[in-house]
């Protein structure tokens, strides 16, 4: 497991087993449990999947194998400024790809790395939806259209002063 | 009067919020805020040229609104009745402006059924649904149609499903209604898993009481009485839509414990999808649902004898559903007079790639592709010269210019070796590479195959793994050959939907593109200019004055020479960007 080691707090604990609560403890509803457990931490080391399967009665095995099955769920932190690249058809055909190789190339990451200063880390969407502005970039829930390799210093330089 | 700003995606994506913020408070100045009414609906289609706001009742479309222009638009038009003609659409032919949206050349073709509320009405107002013969459909079915009618109604009006398939829904709902259980299901498939297919999450972000009408309805219809919305996690806004929508509808009684005073009691609950491409085919679907891996399973048993939980389950398609209120209210010959005889209706398309119109589109059944992308799409962008069309996403095929006159169909577009798929088309011009285009389909297959089936999991990465090779410079004639035997192995023998199809871009390629794929090989060329290691950056001495432009905004300083002396690239540490050749204003730099 490519997981870091986490320690987590009684309130942490208490958390998870509340919104397990939520949708009854019910084994049917993990995915969206799992869904709101990385809302809340951002991701999902084994550690939260072991509790996970505690309040939802499935084995362990269950919730790790369906967490590695979906793309969406994540067992590494992201960056504080997580950036996603669109990299459906729309935004490929214009471009997208020389997007990403201008920020891997700035950031010197891959993509699904973080930084080591935990700042930024670099991820591909599958559309977002938004291919009249392709193609299009994501940094947190901010939306960046037409972007070209170009623009890529410019979109970073907004996140450098900050924390 | 009326503003409508849209409050799509796209458009949000470029600061849509601010331009309500600022309409509403540039009425306050003006002491207009009771009077006009600022209402934010979904899509209205024409994202190129986003954020987009009309004015009712004139039907005044302006385009490209910033929330800076919040000030004039009502200053000009709302007191001096002076339209802004800067936010004006410019004909880009005519040359002339044109402020009714009915008369761009965008909308003309366009009928909108499972669009018609989008862009016309607040999603978030349940009231502003009802007056447009909201729920209407639903009262019929439930007072006097029943059952038996209302599939047969589905069936008269030839509707097949919009989700790839084609799948006659009447016949579909038929099956579950007859196949005999204590509980039944009724789900919409809102996976939405083309890259580059954006209508379902338009249409649930732009109308979502239509598709819980049609669950509604088509849960009298089968005899279930919980239906569940499978959607993407990556849709937040159509989530929270659907939620708020979903509310509304309690609260009217017209869901939950007896509808509308029927005795019939229904009940519609979210599922979130968490980006599996293959969880859109329907038994992954409903495995993922129970909290499974999305993996598919051999049909048959097909949902509707045993789906969700087991029991009789029917699985349709958002956009499908959002047909049928339209379908109940106006007649199956209506809908069906519409379109082709084989394929009824109208399709939504999100037209992009590099086409000038990018949007999403609702054209009758049997419209050219020629018209889509020239007349309604504008064409192809930067006066280029049009090479393909893909349709049916990662399991269609890339169409070409012999076939654009071909009408639009099911039926049609599968014998042109493409699929309908869910309604993603992307234009193609001269620039791209075939070979590239497949691979990245490739690369999309290999990366969702959910690895249950050994075709599937091992064959199409050795096809990408092929691709790669032939795009890299070092492919071999014999690896054609390969492409075509493993694709076709591959089609055969995989289990589900994904890996049946997964090959189509490779095939359709080979056989419309087979000389790019031979020059690719044979002459190590890429025409397009796509391909890096098959091309590199020179400098041609005669032109270059020694600028020094390229040389500075080479990223990765690759670029040596003095002021006024030629330049040179070198070749090894080039990354192949093509900054100096944008940069360049001598025609110094050349791909060879
Ligand atoms: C690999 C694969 C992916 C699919 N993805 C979708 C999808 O994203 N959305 C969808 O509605 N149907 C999708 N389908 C089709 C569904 O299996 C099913 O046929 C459809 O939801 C039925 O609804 P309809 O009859 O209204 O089209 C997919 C099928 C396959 C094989």
């Amino acid at each position: 497991m490519s997981s870091v080691k986490v320690e987590l707090h009684q309130k942490d604990v208490d958390k998870i087993k509340e919104i397990a609560k939520e949708y009854n403890n019910d084994p049917e509803a993990l995915i969206n449990v799992l869904h709101s457990t990385q809302d809340h931490f951002g991701y999902l080391p084994a550690e939260i999947q072991e509790i996970v399967a505690e309040e939802t009665n499935v084995s362990i095995a269950k919730v790790y194998g369906v967490v590695t099955f979906y793309s969406f769920f994540t067992m590494t932190p992201k960056g504080r400024y997580p950036i996603s690249i669109c990299t459906g058809t729309a935004c490929y055909v214009r471009g997208a790809e020389t997007v990403l190789e201008e920020f891997k190339r700035q950031l010197g990451i891959e993509v699904g790395e973080t930084s080591e200063n935990g700042k930024y880390s670099i991820n591909c969407l599958r559309c977002v939806g938004a291919c009249g502005l392709a193609p299009v970039v994501m940094v947190g829930d901010k939306t960046y259209g037409r972007v070209s390799p170009d623009g890529v210093s410019d979109i970073i330089a907004e996140y450098e002063d900050a924390e | 009067m009326h503003l409508l700003v849209c409050g799509g995606s796209g458009c949000h994506a470029s600061a849509n919020g601010d331009i309500a913020k600022a309409l509403n408070e540039a009425l306050q100045l003006s002491g207009l805020n009771d009077e006009i009414q600022v209402v934010t609906t979904g899509c209205f289609g024409f994202c190129e040229k986003g954020p987009i706001v009309k004015v009712l009742p004139d039907n005044t479309f302006y385009v490209e609104v910033q929330p800076e222009d919040a000030e004039i638009i009502v200053q000009e038009h709302i007191i001096k009745g002076r339209k802004v003609e800067k936010l004006l659409y410019k004909d880009p032919e005519k040359d002339e402006k044109i402020s009714d949206s009915a008369k761009m050349d965008f909308y003309k073709k366009q009928i909108r059924i499972a669009l018609r509320n989008c862009g016309v009405i607040n999603p978030e107002n349940i009231d502003e649904y009802i007056a447009r013969e909201g729920y209407q459909a639903l009262g019929k079915v439930l007072g006097e149609l029943g059952d038996q009618k209302t599939i047969e109604t589905m069936k008269q009006s030839g509707l097949r499903g919009r989700g790839g398939g084609g799948f006659p829904t009447g016949l579909k709902w038929q099956f579950a209604n007859t196949n005999q259980s204590d509980e039944k299901y009724v789900v919409c498939n809102a996976d939405e898993g083309d890259p580059g297919a954006f209508m379902d999450r338009s249409i649930l972000e732009g109308d979502p009481h239509s598709v819980i009408e049609a669950m509604t309805i088509n849960g009298y219809a089968i005899g279930a009485n919980l239906g569940l919305v499978y959607i993407r996690a990556e849709y937040p806004l159509a989530i929270k839509r659907l939620k708020k929508a979903l509310e509304q509808a309690k609260e009217y009684g017209l869901l939950g414990k007896d509808v509308m005073g029927s005795g019939f009691d229904f009940d519609i609950q979210l599922r979130y999808g968490a980006g599996a491409f293959v969880c859109g085919e329907e038994t992954a679907l409903i495995h993922s649902m129970e909290g499974q891996r999305g993996e598919p399973t051999v049909k048959p048993p097909y949902p509707a004898e045993s789906g969700f939980r087991g029991k009789p389950t029917n699985v349709n398609n958002v956009e499908t559903f959002a047909n049928i209120p339209v379908i109940i209210n106006k007649g199956a010959d209506w809908f069906a007079k519409i379109g082709n005889k084989k394929s009824t209706g109208t399709k939504v398309f999100a037209l992009a790639g590099k086409v000038n119109n990018v949007g999403l589109i609702e054209v009758p059944m049997g419209t050219t592709l020629r018209e889509v992308i020239f007349d309604i799409g504008g064409g192809i962008k930067d006066g280029k010269k049009f090479k393909a069309v893909q349709t049916g996403g990662p399991s269609g095929g890339c169409l070409t210019e012999k076939h654009l006159d071909t009408p639009i169909d099911y039926d049609n577009l599968i014998e042109a070796g493409s699929m309908m798929g869910s309604g993603g088309m992307i234009v193609m011009d001269e620039d791209d590479c075939m070979v590239s285009v497949a691979k990245f389909y490739l690369d999309f297959t290999v990366e969702e195959s959910c690895g249950k089936c050994t075709p599937c999991r091992v064959g199409n990465k050795r096809l990408y793994e092929i691709l790669h090779k032939i795009t890299e410079g070092k492919g071999e004639p014999e690896d054609l050959d390969k492409l075509r035997n493993l694709s076709s192995v591959i089609k055969e023998t995989s289990l589900c939907g994904l890996g049946q199809t997964s090959p189509n871009p490779v095939v359709s390629t080979m056989e419309n593109f087979w000389e790019e794929y031979e020059q690719h090989v044979k002459e190590k060329k890429c025409a397009a200019g796509s391909c890096k290691n098959l091309m590199s950056y020179h400098i041609i001495e005669e032109n270059c004055v020694g600028c020094t432009a390229c040389a500075r905004k080479c990223p990765v300083n690759c670029i040596s020479g003095e002021k006024k002396q030629v330049h040179k690239i070198d070749q090894e540490l080039c990354i192949k960007c093509g900054n100096c050749m944008d940069v360049c204003k001598f025609n110094a730099v050349e791909i060879i």
